[in-house]
């Protein structure tokens, strides 16, 4: 079997803090502000999107008519990740490439919702009911931009990429394996080069619903990452943005004469099962295979800020004396499926750059040596852990 | 001395349980008895009331305490069912798989039952709306109704139960869900990350919504009335599919694994190919270049030629679209031959199980090799002239057969094809 390397050699990213790579490390080199909408989502605190002229990746009007924005905010980053790689429509690369994205389903029609809520109060029969409205009120192709592999789908049609096409789901989870199958297929030749990402939207109701349906969300305004213990509400604070990657072999990246980010030294994963095994021992385990042994390793948390888990994973940071930790999500807010994506994306920007950005908040240390690998980690809010050691090429 | 690798040096994927729910019936015997003996598990929609749709009728399982709980009880449950069966049939340990899942799961969203619920804990608020939903969550959230929005919940749960190693991948490919399931499976072992693998797909997802939503496509049959005339794929007068429900599971595993613990070998899972399509949402490219790109990726990657494949599994969902457009693929990649390889669609009898429709017919493609019984395509009482397929039709017929071709393909562009044999393609 082949042991390829795994290169990183493009990637999109849009959050809050804008567009492509110069857009995020100029925010990030200096004490970045984050930005926040506080209004229209109040109580909650969301990292909204900035401005986004769609046009610029996805070209017809008609397929955006097709998306809401879940779905075009990724269509739009990968469109970034395969420009920046130099493969964007070059058509016997993209009809080859392989993609896997992490997703979780797009926007309902809250319109809708709401009238059927409405008359559920009132109506003797709901089954019936509900049948009537949704049958008449229902925009038909709404379900295309809410199914899961409509994004991977609506990917292949703006962009060509159409090699092979998987969806995989499950909140932080997905993003995590989604990078983790890709980098596994590209090591052992299953694949030459891959498109692998997510976008999360977090400016819509019934996407802030599915967070707070377990009370996760910080319902009491933003405050730094690590500092959010005992603030009301479950302590995430959501953000929109898209993060999507090319991986590919050294091999095929040396033929092309693409330049690469960083490779995919390692990636770890695992689930254990929260409430009864000790979180802080896994990611403690997991942290110390990734640093591997580095004294002062530069670590690009996705922790997303839910209490349990960003307080295991803070106490594993701190137990490392000389690491280094950004928690972005401070910064972008927490991107769910896309978290593990984005922060692997701006590893792999550290480590082409040799530096690492600034501290996002005061509790976060320094680090004056050049960086020649770098660690993204995302523990999930219920359930996932993984991480990812990038290094130099 | 045993060969352990395929024709392209990588390790050999045997199947070594397989387990079957649908709406004909829980495990392998039932389904394959009903299967054979052409009977349809399509019927009148009980679960919810129907009246004012266009489609009336559903491959739903209803004979679980769990047919009434809702997409998420309800597919895991089939999920770990399919599971049971496969893995108790493998012999491995009930709680201690030690291996890497990988489920095919429907995407789920927090469905009408809840929501009514929610919105009467509001109704003293104000005027119903999705603000007051989540103040009512931020006094009293509530972990169930989370859960049935999260798409990690259902591996999470068969992960525990049946002890399965590392993170569960979850996954949609729509309806080639299934499929994609088993073909991640085969190459985590032919990477050698796994000695054993467990591939499910399952879909307990019928809903008054999501039967809507697919309605308003015109993806379904509206041929009510009798519910078991209406999947008739490769008919002239198909309409569209039937939505159905169920689940498939298959533990795979390396040959060289396999023999040493002295495992039963079912059949071998030897090729899976992809090919996505950038033409449109639903429709597929006119040329069927996709998924002829599919198909023959999947027998390249058998390392088998047209002429080796004995019997295929078709996708034949009924409508008209899928099977014109499969008809035009298998025709252009089996040329001449095609007319004279048996090539029938489980989903005449079981209707389209959505997510789990490539793993439950993979089941059937492996029962298929192991009884020499070819299941039929039913209700084929008006073939369409324009598909020169021989379906199998309406009676099953005796024949052995050592590889078969099963085909999936979905919305959003999705199609991958499985090869499964008798045999190893050394």
């Amino acid at each position: 079997m082949q042991n390829n390397k795994v290169l990183i050699t493009g990637i999109g990213i849009v959050s809050s803090l804008g567009e492509g790579i110069d857009a995020h490390w100029n925010a990030l080199s200096v004490k970045p502000e984050p930005k926040l909408d506080t209004e229209n989502f109040a109580p909650y605190t969301v990292h909204p999107l900035g401005e986004v002229d769609w046009n610029l990746q996805i070209p017809k009007r008609s397929d955006q008519r097709q998306m809401e924005t879940w779905q075009r905010l990724g269509t739009y980053a990968a469109g970034l990740a395969l420009q920046d790689a130099g493969i964007k429509e070059d058509e016997a690369l993209c009809s080859t490439m392989d993609m896997v994205v992490a997703a979780g389903g797009g926007e309902r029609d809250l319109t809708v919702d709401t009238l059927i809520l409405g008359e559920g109060r009132t109506s003797n029969d709901r089954g019936v009911m509900l049948n009537q409205k949704l049958s008449t009120e229902l925009r038909p192709t709404l379900f295309l931009a809410q199914l899961s592999n409509l994004l991977a789908g609506n990917i292949s049609i703006v962009h060509k990429v159409t090699g092979s096409s998987r969806t995989f789901m499950g909140e932080e989870s997905s993003g995590i394996s989604a990078i983790e199958t890709a980098a596994a297929r590209i090591r052992s030749g299953q694949s030459t080069h891959m498109l692998v990402g997510s976008a999360y939207n977090t400016e819509h109701w019934d996407m802030l619903l599915g967070h707070e349906l377990g009370g996760y969300l910080k319902s009491d305004g933003w405050a730094p990452l690590w500092q959010r213990q005992g603030s009301a509400g479950g302590g995430l604070v959501t953000g929109s943005g898209g993060a999507f990657l090319v991986l590919e072999s050294a091999e095929h990246a040396a033929k092309r004469g693409a330049r690469a980010y960083a490779e995919i030294e390692q990636i770890t994963s695992g689930q254990i099962r929260r409430g009864r095994d000790d979180l802080k021992k896994a990611v403690q385990d997991m942290l110390e295979k990734a640093v591997d042994g580095d004294e002062a390793p530069f670590i690009v948390s996705g922790a997303s800020g839910a209490h349990e888990p960003t307080t295991a994973e803070k106490a594993v940071l701190d137990a490392l004396p000389g690491a280094a930790a950004r928690g972005i999500s401070g910064i972008t807010g927490h991107l769910r499926e896309a978290q593990f994506p984005l922060a692997v994306a701006l590893a792999a920007v550290a480590v082409s750059k040799g530096e690492a950005f600034a501290p996002l908040e005061k509790s976060e240390k320094p680090l004056d040596k050049p960086v020649s690998a770098a660690i993204a980690t995302t523990i999930g809010v219920t359930r996932a852990e993984g991480a990812a050691r990038l290094v130099k090429v | 001395m045993t060969k352990y690798t395929d024709h392209l040096g990588r390790p050999i994927v045997a199947v070594t349980g397989i387990g079957v729910v649908s709406s004909l019936g829980q495990g392998k015997e039932d389904n394959w008895a009903a299967l054979t003996g052409g009977r349809s598990g399509i019927h009148d929609i009980t679960r919810f009331p129907t009246e004012d749709l266009k489609t009336r009728i559903a491959g739903t399982v209803d004979f679980l305490e769990e047919s009434t709980a809702g997409a998420v009880p309800l597919s895991e449950k089939l999920a770990a069912l399919a599971a049971e069966e496969a893995i108790a049939q493998s012999g491995l340990p009930m709680d201690d798989f030690g291996g890497p899942l990988f489920l095919a799961a429907p995407p789920v969203e927090l469905d009408w039952k809840s929501r009514f619920e929610l919105d009467l804990t509001t109704v003293d608020e104000g005027g119903p709306g999705y603000e007051l939903m989540l103040a009512s969550c931020r006094k009293n959230p509530n972990q169930h109704f989370f859960n049935t929005t999260q798409f990690g919940y259902i591996s999470e749960r068969i992960a525990d139960r049946f002890g399965t190693r590392g993170l569960p991948i979850t996954l949609s490919t729509a309806c080639a869900s299934g499929a994609t399931a088993i073909q991640l499976g085969v190459e985590a072992i032919r990477r050698g990350e796994a000695d054993r693998v467990l591939s499910i797909g399952t879909d307990g997802s019928v809903s008054a919504e999501s039967l809507i939503r697919f309605s308003l496509l015109s993806a379904l049959s509206t041929q009510n009335d009798p519910a078991h005339k209406a999947a008739k794929p490769f008919s002239k007068d198909r309409d569209g599919f039937v939505m159905a429900e169920g689940a498939g599971a298959l533990v795979m595993e390396s040959l060289e694994s396999a023999l040493a613990r002295g495992a039963k070998i079912l059949g071998f899972l030897t090729g899976c190919g992809e090919k996505a399509d950038d033409f449109h949402r639903t429709r597929s490219k006119p040329d069927g270049s996709p998924a002829i790109g599919a198909v023959q990726a999947a027998l390249e990657d058998a390392g088998l030629t047209t002429g080796e494949i004995d019997y295929i599994n078709a996708h034949g969902t009924s409508t008209p679209e899928n099977d014109k457009m499969e008809y035009l693929a298998l025709s252009t990649v089996f040329a001449d031959r095609i007319g004279s390889i048996p090539t029938s669609s489980n989903k005449s009898m079981i209707g389209h199980t959505l997510t789990a429709a490539g793993a439950i017919e993979a089941a059937f493609s492996l029962l298929t090799i192991q009884t020499g019984t070819l299941p039929p395509t039913i209700n084929h009482d008006n073939p369409d002239p324009t598909i020169l397929l021989d379906v199998v039709p309406n009676v099953k017929r005796e024949m052995q057969v050592s590889t078969v071709l099963s085909s999936s393909f979905g919305f959003g562009g999705q199609n991958t094809c499985l090869v499964m044999g008798a045999e190893p393609v050394l």
